[in-house]
């Protein structure tokens, strides 16, 4: 990969993305619209979050990547391998050794710690996108905090079905400020976006716009008083690890219905085992 | 005991060393050489060109190749190559006026100062499979005197809507500023509205097959613009730079493009008389079909400039330009092909919770 620069992306470009990226700091929630490049990889398979991390990621850095929770998902395989390729950094699937990690549609059960940061691919960052197709219409939405129709329409989901029917990227308000779609994650990793001491940075390639929520930066999930935000449980245990608390994948076993409950986040459920292992449980 | 599945890596190895020999074929057969690509399919190269926004003959031809044909995907390499490249600069407007033509109809007028010349065109030929081709014996004698290669016109060719312009029957175009900047999308993110110049580039890297079949819903009622194709030219043009150093035009490049102006019926609004308006498409080498639903397209977004009540799909200016690159509609549609077990979960435990809710019985 001699003919191109460190991480891909020409420096030019990289101060571009990162001048935007501090905005996107600056005004946590704020979708920044940035020169979105081209990349040698398919729009929609994570070309934002491939993009930021290639303008962040440095020579000491300590790379992850997962797509759905696991780090050995056939497009987690192939960024990881572009990063490889153009950067020669060290990669792990260990979330607790990694500075930097790019994520698709999950943050890790492991807890992030002050300086790692996330990176998230984002398809669609307009919360309002649904509701509002148009995009001169949403910015302006977005600068007047016109959020009443998305509470409309988490109200109309409890008259309809006594609950709101949003189970991933459920809408967040930033800082007390901006609605954001807080890529698609499962709500039930929601909570983990808040005052998380991690940098989390979150891109669109294809629809050209970066944000970000700053480390401990408030992100409240839009709910109501008397029906207040809640994530999903399962009334099983992880078939490996025998988590409980975490974000299960359903596998289906046979024709016959038979299904097991696994970790969907795939190095914590490993590192459990080897605990146990360790402890002979 | 189910195991997690593994070997996302080893998979994607192996599928890139099936895609390799899939893309050789048969190996009896001789392998493909650009030039013969360069020449034979010159119109895909074209189109290649054109919606991959790089004028390289060569590097177009080696993108089909290494596509397998798949056009789209031939416009995606050649995208993410023309991505890593530096801009040196910006050249000088290209003038049209001088083109070398080898092809000019006008439908407007029977006859005009430099004639209707019909140059190579698919039009008038009969569609009929030339079994001949088939044989290897493609027909052409290179000795006869009719078969020579496309003769260019000797003189500039004034230009059809030049014609109206002076006797004020079309709207007059500013002839705009030279040094002022020019947007570029492939740099900064598209806002809307638009100006015009980012609209034209984002048509001329449009899909064909999306701008045509918008031109064409355009004929058809939806957002109807009364076209005539005032001229249609395909030749070649220099392309100059000033360089700083120099300070006098230096002629960097000669390339083949596809120029159509439309002419569309205006009855006049309160602030204009009655005229013709302009409807403008211009592309990389032949790609007439491109150029002609490109002015249609670009005709139909400029009706709010023109007092025109937009009322379909084609006049709105968001719908059309945020949905014309087949680099990002051909990855966003592809994306459902990766991996969702996350989402669908959720979903999964949404909709069994809402029919427990509902009293549904399992199974049925």
């Amino acid at each position: 990969m001699s003919h191109y620069n460190f991480a891909y992306l020409d420096e030019q470009t990289k101060r571009m993305i990162r001048r935007s990226l501090l905005k996107a700091v600056a005004i946590p929630g704020y979708q920044v619209p940035f020169g979105s490049r081209e990349m040698p990889l398919s729009y929609g398979w994570g070309t934002g979050g491939v993009q930021v991390t290639a303008s962040v990621i440095g020579p000491g850095d300590v790379l992850k990547v997962i797509d759905q929770g696991a780090d050995d998902t056939t497009n987690a395989v192939s960024i990881r391998r572009f990063f490889e390729r153009t950067t020669g950094v060290r990669t792990t699937s260990r979330t607790d050794e990694a500075t930097l990690i790019q994520s698709r549609h999950r943050i890790p059960e492991t807890p992030l710690a002050a300086g790692q940061i996330l990176v998230l691919q984002v398809p669609i960052p307009e919360p309002l996108r649904w509701l509002e197709p148009r995009e001169a219409e949403t910015r302006t939405m977005h600068a007047l905090e016109e959020y009443g129709v998305m509470h409309v329409r988490l109200y109309e989901d409890i008259t309809r079905h006594g609950k709101v029917a949003q189970t991933y990227e459920y809408p967040v308000i930033v800082n007390g400020r901006y609605l954001m779609r807080p890529s698609p994650i499962p709500k039930f990793d929601n909570p983990k976006l808040d005052r998380n001491p991690a940098l989390l940075l979150f891109g669109a390639g294809r629809e050209k716009r970066i944000y970000a929520v700053p480390p401990h930066t408030s992100v409240r999930s839009l709910d109501f008083e008397d029906h207040p935000f809640e994530i999903e449980r399962w009334d099983r245990a992880c078939a490996l690890c025998g988590a409980t608390e975490a974000f299960l994948d359903e596998i289906i076993t046979d024709d016959k219905g038979g299904r097991v409950f696994v970790c969907s986040d795939t190095d914590f459920c490993s590192h459990r085992r080897s605990r146990g292992v360790e402890r002979g449980v | 005991m189910y195991v997690a599945v593994k070997g996302g890596e080893r998979a994607i190895e192996a599928a890139h060393r099936l895609l390799a020999s899939e893309r050789r074929g048969d190996p009896r057969v001789p392998e493909l050489s650009l030039a013969q690509i360069d020449q034979q399919l010159a119109l895909a190269v074209d189109r290649v060109m054109a919606e991959g926004s790089l004028y390289d003959r060569e590097l177009a031809a080696l993108a089909i190749k290494q596509s397998r044909g798949d056009l789209i995907e031939a416009i995606f390499l050649l995208r993410a190559f023309r991505t890593t490249l530096p801009r040196l600069g910006m050249s000088q407007p290209v003038d049209t006026g001088c083109m070398l033509v080898r092809r000019r109809i006008s439908a407007t007028f029977k006859d005009l100062p430099g004639g209707q010349i019909l140059g190579p065109t698919f039009d008038y030929t009969h569609r009929l499979l030339d079994f001949d081709l088939a044989r290897g014996a493609d027909g052409v004698d290179p000795t006869a005197e009719e078969a020579g290669p496309p003769v260019a016109a000797a003189e500039p060719l004034p230009r059809v809507v030049d014609l109206l312009d002076r006797e004020g029957l079309i709207e007059t175009e500013a002839a705009g500023d030279d040094g002022a900047p020019v947007g570029d999308l492939t740099r900064e993110p598209i806002a809307f509205p638009a100006s015009r110049g980012v609209r034209l580039q984002n048509l001329a890297r449009a899909d064909e097959g999306f701008i045509l079949a918008l031109g064409y819903a355009t004929q058809r009622g939806y957002g109807r613009n009364h076209p005539f194709a005032g001229e249609i030219r395909v030749g070649e043009v220099s392309v100059e730079v000033i360089p700083e150093e120099l300070g006098f035009p230096v002629e960097i490049a000669e390339i083949s493009i596809t120029e159509c102006q439309m002419v569309n019926q205006f009855r006049g609004s309160a602030e204009a008389p009655p005229q013709f308006t302009r409807g403008y498409g211009l592309c990389f080498g032949n790609s007439e079909r491109k150029a002609m639903a490109m002015a249609l397209v670009d005709r139909a977004l400029r009706c709010r400039e023109l007092g025109e009540e937009p009322a379909s799909a084609t006049q709105d200016e968001e719908f059309v330009l945020s949905h014309s690159d087949s680099v990002e509609s051909s990855g966003f549609v592809q994306h459902l092909k990766l991996p969702h077990y996350v989402d669908f979960q959720a979903e999964l435990v949404l909709v069994r919770d809402l029919r427990a809710a509902a009293g549904a019985v399992p199974g049925r």
